[in-house]
């Protein structure tokens, strides 16, 4: 039975270290034995900073919290994918049973011009906030708001806006796209917006705002290899970068006109 | 008789016109006024986002903190099933009062009347409010709100966004908040811990936090400080709470003379992933909607070692239905979880551990197909497989209750405000509105309604009725908050034992537990009291944090938070032994009925125990603000 399968192996972990802000880093190796499977990766790492300070050693910093892949604040590329081998599951979902026995594990922090490291393996997203605060969001002020059902929405815009909104913000997509674009993100709160009637007042210059911080911020460009929504621990669909494409589109000709 | 420290400051008036009363009986800040003022907002899950946004609409300057990377990350965000509010669209004869008169109900008689009609009040503005932030609720097919029954309400008042819910609400939450970080009212300042609240002249002015990136110490000036940090149950160690979850700076803020209410109150909840051995982090739960299809059993024999599919239906007890046939599976939280842990005492669990039991599948995907359960728990059932390596569709998940929502916390009146004065407290982190159990689809409810429609009204009174001098962080009281604070850290530095704060966590979680967990006694809790003063003698002896203060330290931000912990149990094992009777969460073994129940005292403990801080080392008072129950009529909650 899996769940306590008691199994034990060994790890070869390879772990990029910066002690601080603004200073160059180096992969450091470790070897961890005695791994129970049933642990998940962070729980691994737990054990192996356990180990650091028994020794006296700086155990690694990472960023983590809900640990129920919700939160967004796991990060770490493992093996050089983002968030690990396992399809749409957050690092801190990840288990160690897709690991074998001695396995060489490379774990490196998301790397972008935008997401400087604070140490280690723990880096600066709030670039991702910034994008948000140029326009993501309906300027409604609480006490506004009509009755709830006072505007149907059809059913399949919700689903699609549902699956949009899904984004944990992350940064995957932009850590596993060689340009460092953070398309699939932008475009993904676009596309949530867009597709509902309450963000329909405001979506052009949402579009316009947000795309030119973006841009601002450092972030790189898409060029279609879809990087990002094979990295998406949510399941984010490129057809939202096409669809920030065409308002972007729709907006720009509006504003020449 | 209630505390003459204890003013609940309800307003006059029958309950349906309290609200509205009070609200017109308020004092207002003239609109040019109010770029005056300045508050600052301790957290940012849908109590702290909210109050953010919405103090910053009326022209007020927010300083938001959060200890995470961005307020975004909040634990609000791992909210799955739903929130509740009284729209009654589907016509199932739902309404305000039924709402109100549930949740009194369903916290067992030990919450404040008029917060919790307020809080049903409000429930509907709550919905319109997501609504039109853009929230992507589920809708039927003609485009309307759809609802669910949820956590055994008769009728169906939940709205929900997948299995996602709270992390919708909190992104709409936090989208008003950027709103306003855009038009320059909030200022985010994230990644920083509060670590002491300071009192200018018994007024709460300010914080002093910790820049979690660089390490320094920071001073803040405000007119008003808002927490809004959540609950305490990380102080079992195991918990469904997110991993920096902390009850730090409600603990410093009871410190300084805020009085923390009913901290016993604890809710265990039924449906978690049962542990899988000692490296075990943290506990995740499933949403309680399982138990709509899902059968909970174990073997009738003791220490039965056969794989489930091979015990035979006439080994089977399935105990819920058996004890309960009327409510079966359905119990409320606090009865499944209770009822779990007696038949895994009784050496029937299921599992190598024998501390988890059976949910399962196997009835409900013979009547309804494979693929009808897929589409309702689909997402349940994946992580089930992805957590524990079992496929749920071929046999039954495993499950065991696991600490999830603290009921208790810091003691306010109608206004949301503390013991303190300008110290207002929102969410979990106060123990106002569930009484001693919180129902399903309810915390999210009570967090955007303290920080949407509450506070905006509460905290503009607070300002009209007050004088303020004009302060800076050069004030005295800074320098000493600051001081103490550098002292707490440096202390914790210079230990150099040979512990992790990590290791001792987990010695203290065993202990709490062991005796404060699901049911208590006498004997039990007086050994807790007497154990963890000895746990919190080893931290402060053989304590080790590795690396230096003036850098990120993930050790030292933890072990800053179990200290707290470590003195906040005692004080939760206090109220557990000083409440006699079992309400709600709280089960104490000597009350109980003929048939094993919870046996409520009303003549006894009709109140809210909140505890007054004396000193290090010192017994706490204990106060008495007395519940009275003119609309609700009181009854034994009874599920056979």
């Amino acid at each position: 039975m899996g769940g306590n399968s008691g199994k034990k192996i060994s790890l070869n972990l390879k772990i990029y270290r910066q002690e601080r802000k603004g200073i160059k880093g180096k992969m450091v190796d470790y070897l961890l034995t005695e791994v129970s499977t049933d642990m998940s990766f962070l729980e691994m790492l737990d054990m192996l900073n356990e180990k650091l300070i028994k020794d006296g050693e700086d155990p690694v910093a990472f960023d983590h919290d809900c640990r129920e892949g919700i939160c967004g604040m796991c990060s770490l590329m493992i093996n050089g994918e983002a968030h690990g081998p396992e399809k749409e599951t957050t690092t801190c979902q990840l288990h160690v049973r897709k690991f074998r026995d001695g396995q060489t594990i490379v774990i490196e922090p998301f790397r972008a011009k935008a997401f400087p490291v604070l140490k280690d393996l723990m880096v600066d997203r709030s670039a991702l906030d910034e994008i948000i605060i140029a326009g993501g969001f309906v300027s409604l002020n609480a006490g506004n708001a009509p009755d709830a059902n006072a505007t149907p929405v059809p059913r399949n815009n919700a689903e699609l806006a549902m699956d949009a909104a899904a984004c944990v913000g992350c940064g995957a997509c932009v850590a596993s796209c060689a340009n460092a674009s953070a398309m699939l993100f932008t475009s993904a709160k676009i596309s949530q917006l867009a597709l509902l009637p309450q963000g329909k007042v405001e979506a052009r210059k949402r579009v316009l705002d947000m795309v030119k911080k973006m841009d601002e911020l450092g972030f790189g460009n898409c060029t279609n290899e879809a990087e990002c929504e094979a990295s998406c621990p949510k399941g984010i669909k490129i057809t939202n970068i096409a669809r920030m494409n065409r308002e972007f589109l729709t907006a720009t000709i509006a504003a020449n006109n | 008789m209630s505390s003459n420290k204890l003013d609940a400051k309800i307003p006059e008036g029958p309950i349906e016109k309290k609200w509205d009363n009070h609200i017109f009986k308020s004092k207002l800040v003239n609109p040019a006024n109010k770029r005056n003022y300045r508050v600052i907002i301790v957290g940012t899950g849908l109590a702290g986002a909210s109050a953010a946004s919405t103090l910053a609409e009326l022209g007020y300057n927010v300083l938001a903190f959060c200890i995470q990377d961005s307020p975004r990350r909040a634990h609000s965000i791992a909210a799955q099933g739903g929130i509740n509010a009284a729209k009654n669209y589907p016509n199932d004869g739902d309404s305000v009062w039924r709402l109100f008169y549930d949740t009194v109900k369903g916290g067992d008689y030990r919450a404040r009347e008029a917060n919790v009609y307020r809080l049903a009040q409000v429930s509907n503005n709550i919905i319109d409010q997501c609504v039109g932030q853009g929230v992507p609720f589920a809708r039927d097919y003609g485009g309307y709100l759809d609802n669910r029954s949820f956590g055994g309400a008769q009728v169906s008042r939940t709205f929900y966004a997948r299995g996602q819910t709270g992390q919708q609400l909190l992104l709409g939450a936090y989208s008003s908040m950027m709103k306003e970080v855009k038009s320059g009212k909030i200022k985010i300042l994230a990644r920083r811990e509060m670590v002491e609240l300071v009192k200018v002249n018994n007024r709460a002015r300010g914080i002093i936090a910790r820049n979690l990136t660089t390490g320094e110490l920071e001073k803040y000036s405000a007119d008003a400080v808002i927490l809004a940090t959540g609950g305490y149950g990380n102080a079992y160690y195991l918990s469904t709470n997110a991993m920096a979850s902390n009850g730090s700076a409600i603990y410093r803020a009871y410190k300084q003379g805020a009085f923390f209410a009913n901290p016993c109150f604890t809710q265990i909840h039924p449906t978690c992933i049962p542990i899988s051995g000692t490296h075990q982090s943290k506990l995740t739960l499933m949403s309680e909607s399982l138990r709509n299809d899902g059968r909970i059993w174990v073997s009738k024999k003791k220490g039965d070692t056969r794989a489930p599919s091979d015990i035979p239906e006439e080994d089977r007890d399935y105990y819920l239905e058996r004890i309960y046939p009327s409510f079966g599976n359905l119990v409320p939280r606090d009865v499944a979880s209770r009822n779990a842990k007696k038949v895994c005492d009784d050496g029937r669990g299921a599992g190598a551990s024998g501390l988890s039991v059976y949910l399962d599948f196997k009835d409900a995907i013979k009547r309804d197909g494979e693929n009808v359960i897929k589409e309702k728990y689909g997402n349940l059932f994946d992580m089930y497989e992805r957590i524990t390596d079992e496929n749920p569709y071929r046999g039954p998940m495993r499950i065991y209750p696991a600490v999830h929502y603290t009921m208790g916390g810091l003691w306010v009146d109608y206004n949301l405000m503390s013991t303190i004065e300008g110290l207002f407290v929102l969410g979990e982190a106060n123990f106002s509105d569930h009484g001693a159990n919180r129902l399903g689809a309810s915390a999210l409810m009570q967090g955007l309604a303290d920080g949407y429609f509450i506070i905006p009204y509460t905290l503009g009174n607070y300002f009209a009725s007050n004088k303020f001098e004009k302060i800076n962080t050069d004030n005295n009281a800074f320098t000493e908050a600051f001081d103490k604070a550098q002292k707490f850290f440096n202390k914790l530095m210079t230990i150099k034992g040979a512990r992790s704060a990590e290791d001792i966590h987990k010695q203290l979680g065993r202990v709490m537990w062991e005796y404060v967990g699901m049911g208590r006694n006498e004997a039990g809790l007086k050994k807790a009291i007497a154990e963890i003063p000895k746990i919190r003698e080893e931290f402060w002896n053989n304590l080790k944090i590795p690396g230096e203060t003036n850098n990120v330290n993930v050790e030292l931000e933890k072990a800053g938070r179990v200290a707290d912990f470590l003195e906040m149990a005692e004080l939760m094992a206090m109220d557990a032994l000083e409440r006699k009777e079992s309400c709600g969460g709280h089960f104490r073994e000597e009350a109980q009925t003929e048939e094993n129940e919870a046996k409520r005292d009303d003549a006894n403990f009709s109140h809210v125990a909140a505890w007054e801080y004396q000193g290090d080392n010192k017994t706490p008072i204990r106060h008495k603000e007395e519940l009275t129950f003119e609309d609700v009529k009181i009854a034994q909650r009874s599920y056979k």
